[in-house]
């Protein structure tokens, strides 16, 4: 059952100073709308409960990507096309270039934003995992001014995250000047374009004489947030990766992961093929010095 | 649950090159602006959700799902539809592809496959068999099995052929 459209109001300030003084006037009261390639979705499908909303969309503020000496910022209007098309994000952070080429299809990267590819807090959101393995950093922002911290302190729990109802996500910050030799992302869905993830996997790491030296891994659709995978990393630092390390590493991830039963998949199949990206990534890791 | 009812948004557009404006919900989505206002047809609804590509516009030159982009989104814009793609009775060249290679059967997919196409031909006039697929791949038909639309759009990239050049099987089933 579709929804009333007439039951909705929607405004567009204009200006981000006057969607952050709107929703510090009236917190919780509007919700922020981007692209509107998930909550016109809902209203589409009749379940777009939010009355009151506010557009983001062609707010030039949150929609830059800059590069200072340390940082790469991408604005939270990023698209990802916009993602998909900056040659430093290409070269730099190319996992995030990649998790952007799948995330749906053209005309959803061309509306879709970061910022409420973050906010919507799906565990199976494509961008999360490869932030999580860049150690990106996460800036809100309110009328009361920013405030920053590390992306992996945002999400709290299913669909629950720290921003507050004033805030807005402004920014998402990567460190430069730190890739690893070995880069790992793989999507596992219906089909390549469109699907949501039934589970997806980044790793990046560094071997050194035969041994992990670092070692980052995340995943989507395993737990109820988009989750760092530090006990399986905890088991592979400072291990050669032989093939009784890998068996004990994918023993790790098993324990640390939650997957569910849903409408994509099963948790038995998430586990299991989550276990097996898992091998895949440290078979490139050992791969990687010889 | 009855809400107040709400205020309505002058939205003015560019439609296919002419200025037209409507009085809507600043929710209504564009597609149902351009169907119900506009009586532009041509944008078709399929799944609602932005999976199928049916309702795909250009906005501003972008490629867009117009199930997905609220009329207020939209103001300011311009709003290319099918129906802008012929020029003086004069098809466009993506349209005579489709035609000539037999890129359409219900039509339904039609009209949106031709703005994908478009759209990426604006992109990249030389895309590879990679990069139609890639384009298309928002657009979903359940008839012609693609490969004929892919076809099309490979032959967009030229000159257009039409079907007395074509070697028969490839001709268009009238």
């Amino acid at each position: 059952m579709r929804s009333n459209v007439s039951e909705y109001e929607f405004i567009a300030p204009g200006s981000l100073d006057a969607v952050l003084a709107l929703l510090s006037a009236e917190p919780g009261a509007w919700t922020p709308m981007a692209g509107g390639t998930e909550l016109m979705v809902a209203l589409g499908a009749g379940r777009l409960e939010q009355r009151k909303l506010v557009s983001l969309w062609g707010i030039g503020e949150l929609r830059g990507i800059t590069a200072s000496a340390d940082w790469l910022t991408i604005g939270a209007g990023a698209t990802y096309t916009d993602i998909r098309e900056n040659a430093a994000i290409a070269k730099e952070f190319p996992l995030l270039a990649r998790s952007a080429s799948w995330t749906g299809a053209i005309a959803n990267q061309n509306r879709g934003t970061l910022g409420g590819n973050i906010v919507n807090a799906s565990p199976a959101a494509d961008s999360p995992p490869v932030l999580l393995v860049y150690e990106a950093e996460i800036e809100l922002v309110s009328a009361q001014g920013t405030r920053r911290m590390n992306y992996s302190e945002f999400h709290l729990g299913y669909k629950r995250t720290v921003l507050r109802p004033q805030e807005l996500v402004m920014a998402v910050h990567l460190p430069r000047g730190h890739r690893l030799p070995v880069e790992y992302l793989r999507k596992v869905g219906m089909r390549n374009a469109m699907a949501i993830s039934k589970v997806a996997l980044a790793g990046v790491g560094a071997m050194q004489s035969g041994k992990v030296q670092t070692v980052r891994i995340a995943a989507a659709s395993l737990r109820e947030t988009p989750a760092r995978l530090s006990v399986t990393e905890g088991v592979l630092l400072g291990h050669a990766l032989t093939s009784d390390r890998i068996q004990a590493a994918r023993k790790a991830l098993l324990q640390e992961v939650k997957p569910i039963d849903d409408l994509r998949s099963t948790a038995n199949y998430r586990a299991h093929v989550a276990a097996n990206l898992l091998e895949e990534f440290l078979n490139q890791m050992a791969a990687s010095e010889s | 649950m009855s809400a107040a009812k709400i205020q309505l948004s002058e939205i003015r557009f560019k439609v296919n090159g002419v200025e037209r404006s409507a009085t809507v919900p600043p929710m209504k989505r564009l597609l149902d602006v351009l169907r119900e206002d506009f009586e532009l047809t041509g944008v078709k609804e399929g799944c609602g959700e932005g999976e199928c590509g049916s309702c795909s516009v250009l906005l501003d030159g972008v490629l867009v799902n117009s199930c997905l982009v609220p009329a207020l989104q939209a103001s300011g814009c311009e709003v290319l539809t099918v129906e802008g793609l012929a020029t003086n009775g004069e098809l466009a060249h993506i349209q005579r592809t489709f035609l000539e290679l037999g890129g359409t059967q219900c039509g339904i997919c039609t009209p949106g496959m031709m703005l994908a196409a478009e759209s990426l031909l604006r992109k990249n006039p030389h895309p590879d068999l990679d990069a139609i697929r890639e384009g298309l791949a928002g657009n979903l038909c359940r008839c012609t099995g693609y490969m004929r639309i892919i076809d099309a759009v490979k032959n967009a990239i030229q000159e257009p052929i039409l079907a007395a050049d074509l070697a028969p099987e490839e001709t268009v089933h009238k």
